[in-house]
Order: C-alpha cells, then sequence, then structure tokens
C-alpha cells in the first residue's frame, strides 16, 4: 500500500516526518538496518530521489548513520533518539494548545480537563 | 530544464509539427537530464502522443531538431529508447512467450531473466495467449518487457490508463524498481494525482506549447498544493 501523503506540502518533508516517527516509536530499533533507498521508494510510490532526499535531511540530523559496507542503520545514540521523540512530543502538544484555544478554553479550564480526562482516553 | 546542458540526454530545439492546417506542436523547447523521472502532462490532444511519436521517429518533424544521446531518432536512438506506445503492438493471436523472442530478437539489451522474475511476480503466464488477457494485465506484460530493456531513455505513452488502482500501484512500484538510476524515463497521462509523487519533474504542454517545466517539489514549495491541483487552474477553462 502506498503511503498517504498530504497533497499540499513537500513531499520529502512528508517522508521525514514518517521516518522519524517510526524510528521514535521503535518500530525501526536502534542499530536496526534500514531498507534501501529503492526499496522504500517503491513501498511508499515515491520517487527514488526524493526518498534520497528524505534520507539525507535524517543523516543531516544524526537519527540515520550511513555506514561504508551495510546501508544505512538506526542511530544508536538513544540521547539523539530521545531528542527527537521529545520534538514531536512538542509538536503535538504545541498543536492540542491551539485547538483547545480555538475551541475557547482558557489556560486553567485546558489544565483541569486535562486532569480529569487524563489516562482514561482508551476506556 | 530550458536552460542548455552539455549533459542533456535528450535536446529538443525549435520543434514543429503540422498535419494540414493543425498546428500539433508549436516550437518547443526541451532539454532532458538524465536521471529522472519526468512527466508529460497535458489535456487531450495537447500534443503529447505527437512529441513522443516524433522521438521515436516515428513522425518526422516539420521543422526543428530533436537530439536524443546526440543522434537523430532513428536505428541509432532505437537501441537506447525503449517505447511503451499508447497502444501495444502485439497481435492478439500472439502468447506472452512469443513477445519474449521478439524482444530477444530485436534489442540486444533485453534483459531476459530480469523479464521472467518480473512475470512470475506479477503472475503472468508466458503460456498465456495475449487475447485471453485482461486489459489491465496486457498492459502490465507490455510494461515489463519494454522495463526490461537495459535502455538510456524510456519513453511510456499513458502506462497507467485503462488499469484499476491495484494495478496502478504494481506498475508504478515495478517502474520504481526496475529503472536504471542512470537512465531517464519520460512518461505521458492525464491521471496526474496517481503519479505525481513519483515524478521529478513535470513539464505541461497546451495547444502544442510547453507551458511549464519544473520540479515537482518546486511546484509543492512554490503553490502549497499538489501539482494536479495546480494543473486543474492552469487548464481550468
Amino acid at each position: 500500500m502506498a503511503w498517504t501523503l498530504d497533497s499540499d506540502r513537500p513531499i520529502y518533508a512528508q517522508i521525514v516526518e514518517r521516518l522519524k516517527l517510526q524510528i521514535v516509536s521503535g518500530n525501526y530499533p536502534p542499530g536496526a538496518r534500514l531498507p534501501s533507498v529503492r526499496e522504500l521508494a517503491a513501498q511508499a510510490s515515491v520517487n527514488p530521489n526524493t526518498m534520497q532526499k528524505a534520507f539525507t535531511e535524517l543523516e543531516r540530523t544524526g537519527l540515520i548513520v550511513t555506514l561504508r559496507t551495510s546501508g544505512r542503520i538506526v542511530t544508536q545514540d538513544g540521547e539523539r533518539i530521545a531528542v527527537a521523540r521529545r520534538e514531536l512530543a512538542q509538536e503535538q502538544v504545541r498543536l492540542f494548545w491551539e485547538q483547545m484555544t480555538q475551541l475557547g478554553y482558557d489556560r486553567e479550564q485546558i489544565l483541569s480537563l486535562l486532569l480529569e480526562t487524563g489516562g482514561n482516553t482508551h476506556e | 530544464m530550458n536552460e542548455t546542458r552539455t549533459d542533456s540526454l535528450v535536446s529538443i530545439r525549435g520543434l514543429t509539427k503540422r498535419y494540414g492546417k493543425i498546428t500539433a506542436l508549436d516550437n518547443v523547447n526541451l532539454e532532458l537530464p538524465p536521471g529522472r523521472i519526468i512527466g508529460l502532462l497535458g489535456p487531450n490532444g495537447s500534443g503529447k502522443t505527437t512529441l513522443i511519436k516524433l522521438m521515436n521517429g516515428l513522425l518526422v518533424p516539420g521543422r526543428g531538431t530533436i537530439l536524443i544521446d546526440g543522434n537523430i531518432p532513428g536505428i541509432a536512438t532505437k537501441s537506447c529508447v525503449s517505447y511503451l506506445p499508447e497502444r501495444f503492438y502485439a497481435s492478439d493471436s500472439m502468447r506472452v512467450e512469443d513477445l519474449f523472442s521478439y524482444f530477444e530478437d530485436f534489442y540486444a539489451d533485453f534483459d531476459k531473466s530480469k523479464a521472467l522474475g518480473l512475470l512470475e511476480k506479477l503472475q503472468i503466464s508466458l503460456k498465456s495467449p495475449l487475447k485471453s488477457l485482461s486489459k489491465g494485465t496486457r498492459e502490465k506484460a507490455a510494461l515489463v518487457l519494454v522495463m526490461s530493456r537495459r535502455a538510456k531513455l524510456y519513453i511510456l505513452d499513458e502506462p497507467i490508463a485503462g488499469v484499476d488502482p491495484a494495478a496502478r500501484d504494481v506498475i508504478l512500484r515495478t517502474i520504481i524498481q526496475e529503472y536504471d538510476e542512470s537512465s531517464t524515463i519520460l512518461l505521458s497521462t492525464h491521471l496526474i494525482s496517481d503519479i505525481e509523487t513519483i515524478l521529478d519533474d513535470v513539464i505541461f504542454i497546451r495547444d502544442g506549447k510547453t507551458l511549464l517545466s519544473s520540479s515537482v517539489e518546486d511546484i509543492r514549495s512554490a503553490q502549497g498544493r499538489s501539482v494536479d491541483a495546480y494543473f486543474r487552474e492552469v487548464f481550468a477553462c
């Protein structure tokens, strides 16, 4: 199945986000070997050059590492992955506040609602 | 893509083609670099197939020149261009294996083992008579043969028209996986949303004129929307 991509944003940025999420969530654990550019491009139904660009970006930020002989692996630096996880979490929180504010909630109300419903989202 | 490049695989200058009083192509200039997947996009009757036929030497230009790897379309270019026509030329009475022998006989760069592997993957039997195959399966078989040549340029005229979305996925995936990174694919279509994620560049063509040639990511960044949405606006009547 091709990856679902938004139509209004550059494709490589969306691939970067998606791969980040897969690394942070442990779908690709630290030190795991990543599929080749070509393989992953075919899986996602995207252009191999675009996939390459996404890989280059992830390499630049240190989340993936290119080995000379055995392709690309996820970084074994747990600290780096924790930072990426925190960045993704902060983005989610930012979106949450933005939407709650749009709904007319103030800070107090948001916090009390959070405490009220916290941990009960899977009921 | 329009500036002159010494590393162009295809160089088209001042190309004009008329059918009687109708101008099918009007002073087209294009440079196609190697190693790209390029979409040739335009509404029906815009000149896509005329351009493709000229590139394959099936039509003769009225004015202007086409150079592919330094040669004008002819015997020399047929050995480095792999062409999937809009309607495949195989006779209904042939079997898939007959088509195979054709490709082996005609093209020195035909990679038989690659083609066999792909056919197996797509579950197409060599013994099947073409007339027993659905339209989509026939298109897949034709694409397998065309993509199994080690060509410098693949020209695919509407490779995904008339097949269901699942077959479309398989065809696009086959294209991504099987082409050589140094070769270029030019594919024409009007089904842009299905293919835009696999393209490097797009060329918009209308009334025989090229309106735009740009990279997909540039269009998305500059316009904040998909090439498909942009196309719909540019070509809205």
